[in-house]
Order: C-alpha cells, then structure tokens, then sequence
C-alpha cells in the first residue's frame, strides 16, 4: 500500500457496467513527509474518502476485493482514510 | 520478497472492515547495502515489528492477505519477518 492524498473525483459516463456505483477519485501518491511521489492514479474508493483526506490505497488485484461479489476492473483502490502517522 | 526498515506507523480509523486489528506499519526498502531503494511503502505487519526494525516484506497480495489471518484482505504489502542477519558471501 502507499499513503496518498485525494486531490480530485472522475465521473464516468458509458461505464463498464461493474463500475456502476463504483466512485473514483484521483489520489496523488505521497512520502511520509507529505510530498508527492509520482503521478496521479485513480483509485476505487471503497471507504467513502473525500477531497483533501490522506488515504492509503492498495494496489493490483486486490483493489476489487472490497468490492466482492462484484468483479470491479480496477487496479488501484482506496481502502482507508488515514488519521495521522508518526514516524519514528 | 524484499527487505526493508519501518520507519513509522499509520492510524487509521475508517479503513475495510479486513483490515480492522491489522497494524500498519510505513517501511522503506534497502538495497543489499542498507541504503533506501525507491519509495516508501505501507505494509500491513504480520511479524510484529517495531520501528526501526529490519523486516521481509512480500509484495503480493494473497500472501500479504494470508500473513495478517485474513482471506481476501484488500492488500498487497505485508511484513512477514524482522531480520536477524544476512549473509551475502561475496
């Protein structure tokens, strides 16, 4: 997983119809001290995460689990919405 | 697998209801030196490791999954040992 801060949503029309329902959020991917690593991905978010949250998401397969019974095409997913971090 | 050093820790209250009780822990992966290779990572631990420690990780989700005692946990990173030694004859 990666920490990343959601910076924005997709909206789709013409979907696959297993990503019906399904929300998408464009996540920048960050290090610890809060800076971006990386592009911007789109994740399925399956926590309810919003816009300026810091979040940590999975990537591959796994992302659709939380999904399950539906088989969602996704290969990035928004699994929770970090509190804090400390690092030691 | 790779190796890595925690770093820090992660709270996270709303998350997947899988990962409920799991510890997540933040690593970043060494090369065979000990110096940061690439970006950090967060990983679920299943070792019981503490910051600073020196971990395995594997990079895969259904055996990360299978490491924290769940099936089909949304993850893909998971610490499976904390390293005593290793040994690279040259």
């Amino acid at each position: 997983m990666q920490l990343g801060r959601v910076v924005g949503t997709v909206v789709l029309n013409n979907q696959n119809d297993t990503l019906t329902g399904v929300a998408l959020l464009l996540v920048q991917p960050i290090s610890s001290t809060r800076e971006p690593v990386g592009r911007v991905i789109v994740a399925a978010d399956s926590v309810g995460a919003g816009v300026g949250e810091h979040v940590f998401f999975v990537r591959g397969k796994e992302a659709s689990f939380p999904f399950y019974p539906t088989e969602v095409p996704a290969d990035a997913g928004i699994v929770g919405i970090v509190d804090h971090w400390d690092i030691g | 697998m790779i190796l890595a050093r925690v770093t820090g820790t992660v709270v996270s209250t709303q998350k997947h209801r899988k990962l409920e009780g799991a510890k997540l822990l933040l690593v970043q992966p060494l090369t065979l030196e000990d110096t940061p290779r690439g970006g950090e990572l967060l990983a679920v631990d299943g070792a019981g490791a503490g910051v600073g420690e020196k971990v395995l990780i594997v990079l895969e989700g259904r055996s990360a999954s299978d490491a924290i005692g769940k099936k089909a946990a949304p993850v893909d990173a998971a610490i499976v040992g904390i390293v005593d030694a290793v040994d690279l004859p040259s």
